[in-house]
C-alpha cells in the first residue's frame, strides 16, 4: 500500500507525521519525496547505502557546426527554451521540458541529446530506527522544477510490493501532484488556523481530482479553543478526520532538536488500525 | 525602489506572519504574495478584491476528431503518457509540449492557450496587495508569480512608492526562483530546528547562485536557545547579517485566529522584535523607516 | 560603432538603468554619425519570463555591438555573447546616459564576462 502525506500549507506536519507512522510499523519503507527540501534523514541519522543513484534528464544540444539558425526548432518549443540568435539556436536548458520536439522539428540533424544531472536518489537505514528503510530525493539547488526528480523516485519503488509511506512537497502545484499521483490513499495533514484551513481545502480539491481516498490529520491541535471548522470542512466532504495530535511545546522542542519523542505512539497506531481497514475495504 | 522577499525554504517558518507585521510596520508600499499555490496573506489583511484577471499560461492540446484518424502517432511520440491515438486519456499528465500536435500527420491537433488561474489586486488595510491562486494541478507557477510581481512594480511605479514588500513561496524550485529574481533584498526566515537549519542552507546556497544579498531573520528564537545560537554562528562565518530575533508566542497563532498582525495583538515583547527588525531591514534597504512629517501630514489628508 | 546604454528614460540626459532584462529604454548612440535614437524595452511590461532572452535580441535588431549597463542576468548574457555585443558595467557609477558614454569613451568602465548582479552584498 502506498500511503501519501501532503499538505496544502508548509510546515503543518507531513514530516513528523511520516516519521511517526513509520516508527509505529514493524516493516517500513519511507520514501522523502520533498526533494527541494528534504528532511526524514536529519531525524532518522540514516546509514547510507553507497553514493547513490545520480539522476538525469534529457536535454537537447545543439551543433553549432551543423545548425544554420532556420529556426524550425525555436518555433516548436512551447517552452521558449531556444532563441535563435547569432544566427545560430541558442538552448536554455533550464527552461527544457526534455519533450524532444525540437529534435523532431530540425531538418539538418543539428539536435542531438545528452544526459543532464537533476538530483541524487539515495537509501539508508536508520540505527535508530531499524524497521525504517529510507529512501531519499535531493534536488540539485539552481534546478527549477522538482517534477522529473519525484516522476524518477516512483518509478524507482513502482515494483516494490511493500508497505511505503511517501512524505511530499507543500504546496498544491505540480510537485505535490506528481508526487500524490497514483497512491493508494493521502493522508493531509492541516493545522486548525485560518491558514491550515485555507490550504487545506485546496489540496483537498487536488486529492478530489485524483479521486484518490483521502483523510485529514489535524495537527497542533488545541480543543480549548473549539474551532470546529476543520471538522465541518472534512464532514461536508465526506473525508474522514484519521486523527488530531495535540499541540504540544515539550514535541516541539524535541521536533527542533531532531527527535521524534514516543508521546504520539497510540496516535500512530490508531492510524495505521484506519488505513489497514481501508486497505481491506478496497480488496 | 526596492522590493524586499520574504523566503525560509522549509515551510511553516512564519513567513506570513512577519510579511503582515512588516506590512502593518511600513509607511508606504505594496504588498505581494507570491505563493501562489496556497496563498494566506490576504487572510490576515482584511482584502478586498477590487480587480480580477485571468491568467493565461503553457498549452493544452485540442484535437479534431473528424480529422483524427487514431494513427497512434502521438501515443509513441508524447513522453508524458498523456494522449492514446488522438485521446487525451490522462490530462494530468500533459505538460503541453506541442509535440503530438506539430507532428500529427493529419494535422488534427493545434495547441491553445491554457487557462492557468487568476490573479487579483486588492484593498487591505495596509494599502494595495497584489495576490493570485494558481489553478488546480497547473505548472508554470513560476510564471504567475513573476506576473504578480511585475504588476506590483507597475503599481508601486505609478503611486511613487519606495518598497514592495514580497511574501515569498517556501521550497529552492521555480516559485521560489521566480520569487527572488532582481530581489534588493532576501529575507530568510529560519526557525531554531535541525530540519529548519537544514533548509535554510540550501535557500542560501540559492541565493548566492543568484547573487543577491541576505539577512536572516531567527522565529520561534526561544523554541531552542541552543539551535538558534548555533544559527547565528553559522551566519557570522558567513558574514550573513541577522536582521532580528523573534520569541516564540502564542500571539502569533492568535493573530492568525482573529485575521489580524502580530502587531495588532498585545505582546510587548513580539512588538518590539518586530520593530527592531524593521528598523533593520529599512536601514538595509534604504527606504523610510516611518513616515516623514510631511507624509503623515498627507496620510492624514488622504492624499497619496 | 553603435552603443547601447540602458536607461530609464528616453532620452539622454535620462538617469541611467542598471538592469539590462527589465531596463525601461535602450539609448542608442552611432559613433559613426554622432546621433542618438532610444527604444522603449516593452520586455519589461509585457513578459512575465524570460525577459532577458527577449530584450537581448531587441538590442541586437539595433545593430549595437556594445552594451552599457549594471548587470546582466544569466539568459541574457547567453543571448549577447551569442550576438558578439561586448557588455560593459557601469559599477557603481550613477547619472545620466551621456555620463555613462563619457566614462566609457574614457576607458573607465570594466567588461561583463560573467553574468550576475555586480551590485549587492
Amino acid at each position: 500500500m502506498l500511503i501519501s502525506i501532503a499538505s496544502g500549507k508548509g510546515g503543518t506536519g507531513k514530516t513528523t507525521l511520516a516519521l511517526l507512522l513509520a516508527a509505529a510499523e514493524p516493516d517500513i519503507t519511507l520514501i522523502d519525496c520533498d526533494v527541494e527540501e528534504p528532511n526524514c534523514h536529519l531525524f532518522l541519522k540514516p546509514e547510507w547505502h553507497g553514493q547513490g543513484k545520480e539522476i538525469t534528464v534529457m536535454v537537447p544540444r545543439i551543433n553549432s557546426n551543423l545548425c544554420n539558425g532556420c529556426s524550425a526548432c525555436s518555433v516548436v518549443c512551447l517552452f521558449n527554451a531556444i532563441a535563435i540568435s547569432g544566427g545560430k539556436a541558442l538552448l536554455f536548458d533550464e527552461l527544457c521540458h526534455s519533450c524532444g520536439g525540437c529534435i523532431l522539428a530540425c531538418q539538418y540533424g543539428a539536435i542531438k541529446e545528452e544526459k543532464k544531472p537533476i538530483g541524487t536518489i539515495t537509501t539508508g537505514t536508520s540505527p535508530i530506527l531499524p524497521n525504517i528503510h529510507l529512501l531519499n530525493g535531493t534536488l540539485h539547488i539552481g534546478t527549477p522544477s522538482s517534477v522529473p526528480l519525484i516522476k524518477a523516485i516512483k518509478q524507482e519503488v513502482s515494483d516494490l510490493k511493500v508497505d511505503m509511506l511517501l512524505d511530499c512537497p507543500p504546496g498544491t502545484s505540480c510537485s505535490m501532484v506528481t508526487a500524490v499521483k497514483n497512491s493508494d490513499f493521502c493522508i493531509l495533514v492541516t493545522e486548525p488556523t485560518p491558514f491550515g484551513k485555507h490550504d487545506l481545502e485546496l489540496a483537498m480539491n487536488i486529492t478530489r481530482l485524483l479521486h484518490m481516498p483521502t483523510g485529514v490529520v489535524i495537527n497542533k491541535n488545541d480543543e480549548a479553543t473549539g474551532d470546529k471548522s476543520i471538522e465541518s470542512l472534512c464532514q461536508s466532504r465526506d473525508i474522514p478526520v484519521l486523527a488530531k495530535i495535540p499541540h504540544s511545546l515539550s514535541f516541539a522542542k524535541q521536533y527542533a532538536a531532531g527527535f521524534i519523542p514516543d508521546e504520539f505512539k497510540s496516535i500512530a497506531i490508531n492510524i495505521w488500525k484506519q488505513l489497514h481497514a481501508e486497505r481491506r475495504e478496497e480488496a | 525602489m526596492k522590493e524586499l522577499v520574504i523566503v525560509s525554504g522549509k515551510g511553516g517558518t512564519g513567513k506570513t506572519s512577519i510579511s503582515g507585521a512588516l506590512a502593518f510596520l511600513s509607511p508606504q508600499k505594496v504588498m505581494v504574495d507570491c505563493d501562489v499555490d496556497a496563498a494566506n496573506f490576504h487572510l490576515i489583511s482584511s482584502a478586498v478584491i477590487k480587480h480580477t484577471h485571468e491568467f493565461k499560461a503553457g498549452f493544452e492540446p485540442h484535437i479534431d476528431e473528424e480529422a483524427c484518424t487514431h494513427c497512434a502517432t502521438c501515443t509513441d511520440l508524447c513522453r508524458f503518457g498523456a494522449i492514446t491515438a488522438g485521446v487525451i486519456n490522462t490530462p494530468l499528465n500533459c505538460e503541453g509540449c506541442g509535440v503530438c500536435a506539430f507532428n500529427c500527420p493529419e494535422h488534427a491537433i493545434t495547441m491553445q492557450e491554457k487557462e492557468a488561474g487568476q490573479w487579483f489586486v486588492s484593498d487591505t488595510r495596509f494599502g494595495q496587495l497584489i495576490h493570485a491562486e494558481l489553478g488546480l494541478a497547473i505548472e508554470n507557477s513560476g510564471k504567475l508569480v513573476s506576473k504578480v510581481r511585475q504588476e506590483a512594480k507597475k503599481i508601486a511605479t505609478t503611486n511613487h512608492f519606495p518598497l514592495i514588500i514580497t511574501d515569498g513561496p517556501p521550497g529552492i524550485g521555480c516559485p521560489a526562483i521566480a520569487a527572488l529574481s532582481g530581489a534588493s533584498l532576501a529575507l530568510a526566515v529560519v526557525e531554531p530546528s535541525l530540519s529548519s537549519m537544514h533548509d535554510l542552507e540550501r535557500l542560501v546556497e540559492l541565493v548566492y547562485h543568484f547573487n543577491l544579498p541576505i539577512m536572516v531573520c531567527i522565529n520561534k528564537s526561544t523554541l531552542h536557545k541552543e539551535n538558534t545560537k548555533q544559527i547565528i554562528d553559522w551566519c557570522n562565518s558567513k558574514a550573513i547579517p541577522i536582521a532580528g530575533k523573534l520569541p516564540y508566542s502564542d500571539a502569533f497563532r492568535t493573530a492568525v485566529q482573529s485575521g489580524k498582525t502580530v502587531m495588532e495583538i498585545t505582546d510587548e515583547n513580539v512588538k518590539e522584535q518586530m520593530t527592531k527588525l524593521w528598523h533593520n531591514l529599512a536601514k538595509r534597504l534604504d527606504v523610510p523607516a516611518q513616515l516623514s512629517g510631511i507624509g503623515l501630514l498627507r496620510q492624514k489628508l488622504n492624499l497619496f | 560603432m553603435k552603443i547601447a546604454i540602458t536607461s530609464h528614460g528616453e532620452d539622454r540626459h535620462s538617469e541611467v538603468d542598471s538592469r539590462f532584462g527589465r531596463a525601461d529604454y535602450f539609448i542608442l548612440y552611432d559613433q559613426e554619425t554622432d546621433t542618438w535614437d532610444s527604444l522603449p524595452n516593452t520586455q519589461n511590461l509585457e513578459a512575465a519570463h524570460g525577459a532577458g532572452i527577449q530584450a537581448g535580441q531587441s538590442l541586437a535588431k539595433t545593430g549595437a555591438k556594445i552594451l552599457i549597463t549594471g548587470h546582466v542576468g544569466p539568459k541574457a548574457f547567453k543571448v549577447l555573447d551569442a550576438e558578439k555585443i561586448t557588455m560593459y558595467s557601469m559599477g557603481d557609477l550613477t547619472g545620466t546616459v551621456e555620463d555613462a558614454l563619457a566614462a566609457f569613451l574614457a576607458g573607465k568602465l570594466m567588461t561583463i564576462d560573467v553574468p550576475g548582479a555586480s551590485h549587492g552584498k
